[in-house]
């Protein structure tokens, strides 16, 4: 099944909510995937300070040492954040036998395997403020129940994907994407989902584009999250079986896989609620 | 104003329980908040009137009650229906009405896809839009719509009768569009008024099977 929320915030007095309002909205979807939960945020400077880099990390060392490094533990997940560019802070944790699981200038990413209440205070998902978040609710259908398949899948700097469905032809296109070069940390059909998200990125389209092309190519059921350092996309596939609902009002733009996961939003009652059609991409940038 | 069940202190299933036994004619349920299952399976004529949005399968297997909602409703509201009537004065999401045995459904705002999917007898009416795939596998009853409808509509329809009053964006298999003739005009003003809905029945155009799928014409030479 799985549940999706996510939270993109235009009013700035909203942003020390972000937290808050997120672990409701995920508190609503435990039913929909009670096995594992995994967590992103976007903006939080407490995490990663303006001008550094975070990455996360599961199976990290204990001893792993990065100068004047910011490392916090959190179950399953260790974040890392340094004075230092993206490319330096993986480096520099490459060879701990630690896997990256995020990374990014403006993101944190959290995952785990449990029950998503329990997991969300092993987050701190309460205490987390930022101007855009996401989480996941997962029941593992296509692997195995482990924090490294649990969503989301970050390979971009700043980008995230959830998905709750599964692709049929994530193989071919894994096999494809390996052939270009791309390296997998998993068997996870999501993550063939997020390198093409993200190598379309890289190539230079925005998220419509790269989103539409993925219905180009994907077969499978689908409703994705999509989200990096400026945007925040919802898209299905061409049946639209799994569920997908969006509210948006002045202040914010939220989407989840249920209505009640958007029903204690400040100004729900007011705010426009609609079902993403198939195959169509509804996407915002900051 | 009835008995009031208040859903911010009682659970779905303590109102359910109510309203299979129960001890009042009518019920008003508040803060339902999109909880599933909210006034399902009812079979005493009682009416029910949720204040809010509800969930999945609101109002499912209803039989002889009449459920209001003032709100929307999330997937599959009026689900397998036997009888009675359900209103939801907002927007319904996928599979409003599935397989519906008999009764009447409206929805004042517009349906997501699958609306009427495996219809079977049910009369549904809706005042918008409804989305793509509707009426697929229709088997019997009336789908009224006053807005426009989605693509492939009435794909693999067998019996039921669709009325469409905007545009369609297309049609599935085997669905094809027919004569309207004054019994037909008759039956779209009669669900109309039981909708409590305004319209001149012939703005509307029917639409049903070519019934192309019915036998096979491949294989059968010998």
């Amino acid at each position: 099944m799985c549940g999706i929320v996510g939270l993109h915030l235009r009013d700035p007095e909203l942003h020390p909510r972000l937290g808050v309002l997120l672990e409701t909205m995920l508190g609503h979807m435990c039913e929909r995937g009670p096995d594992s939960a995994g967590v992103a945020v976007y903006g939080d400077r407490r995490r990663c300070p303006e001008g550094w880099a975070a990455v996360s990390l599961l199976d990290a060392p204990p001893d792993l040492a990065v100068p004047d490094a910011l490392v916090t533990v959190a179950g399953d997940t260790t974040v890392v954040a340094a004075p230092l560019t993206v490319d330096e802070l993986v480096a520099a944790v490459r060879g701990s036998g630690a896997l990256v699981v995020g990374s990014g200038t403006d993101l944190t990413v959290y995952k785990g395997t449990g029950h998503p209440r329990d997991l969300a205070r092993t987050y701190d998902l309460a205490g987390a403020q930022g101007w855009q978040g996401l989480a996941h609710t997962r029941m593992a259908t296509e692997s195995a129940v482990t924090a490294s398949g649990c969503h989301p899948f970050s390979v971009g700097p700043d980008q995230c994907l959830v998905h709750n469905g599964s692709f049929a032809n994530h193989a071919t296109i894994r096999r494809e994407l390996e052939a270009d070069g791309v390296v997998f940390d998993s068997e996870n059909d999501s993550e063939v989902g997020a390198r093409f998200v993200a190598s379309r990125l890289a190539a230079g389209d925005d998220l419509d584009k790269a989103l539409r092309l993925l219905c180009e190519r994907f077969d499978g059921f689908y409703t994705l999250l999509v989200t990096s350092a400026d945007g925040f996309a919802v898209v299905r596939d061409a049946i639209a079986c799994k569920p997908a609902i969006i509210a948006e009002t002045d202040a914010w733009v939220a989407m989840a896989s249920e209505f009640r996961a958007l029903a204690e939003l400040p100004g729900i009652d007011r705010a426009r609620i609609w079902e993403p059609e198939p195959e169509r991409v509804h996407a915002w940038v900051r | 104003m009835g008995a009031v069940i208040d859903l911010a202190s009682s659970t779905v299933r303590e109102l359910n329980s109510e309203l299979h036994a129960p001890s009042a004619d009518a019920y008003e349920v508040l803060n339902p908040r999109g909880a599933h299952a909210v006034a399902a399976g009812l079979h005493h004529p009682i009416a029910v009137d949720v204040r809010g949005h509800a969930g999945y399968y609101c109002a499912g297997m209803n039989q002889l009650a009449e459920v209001t909602v003032h709100g929307s409703v999330g997937t599959g509201v009026a689900e397998n229906m036997m009888s009675g009537v359900v209103r939801v004065r907002g927007d319904a999401s996928q599979s409003a009405g599935a397989t519906a045995h008999g009764g009447l459904l409206v929805i004042e705002g517009s349906a997501s896809m699958r609306c009427g999917i495996s219809m079977k007898g049910v009369d549904l009416v809706v005042g918008g839009d409804i989305g793509p795939m509707s009426a697929f596998m229709a088997q019997a009853g009336r789908l009224v719509v006053c807005g426009d409808a989605g693509e492939s509509l009435g794909d693999s329809i067998y019996e039921a009768r669709i009325y469409v009053r905007g545009a369609v964006a297309s049609l599935g298999a085997d669905c094809v569009e027919k004569p309207m003739a004054d019994e037909h005009r008759a039956e779209v003003a009669e669900l109309l008024a039981a909708a409590g809905l305004d319209h001149d029945p012939a703005s509307f155009r029917r639409y049903g099977s070519a019934r192309r799928l019915y036998h096979f014409t491949a294989g059968n030479e010998y």
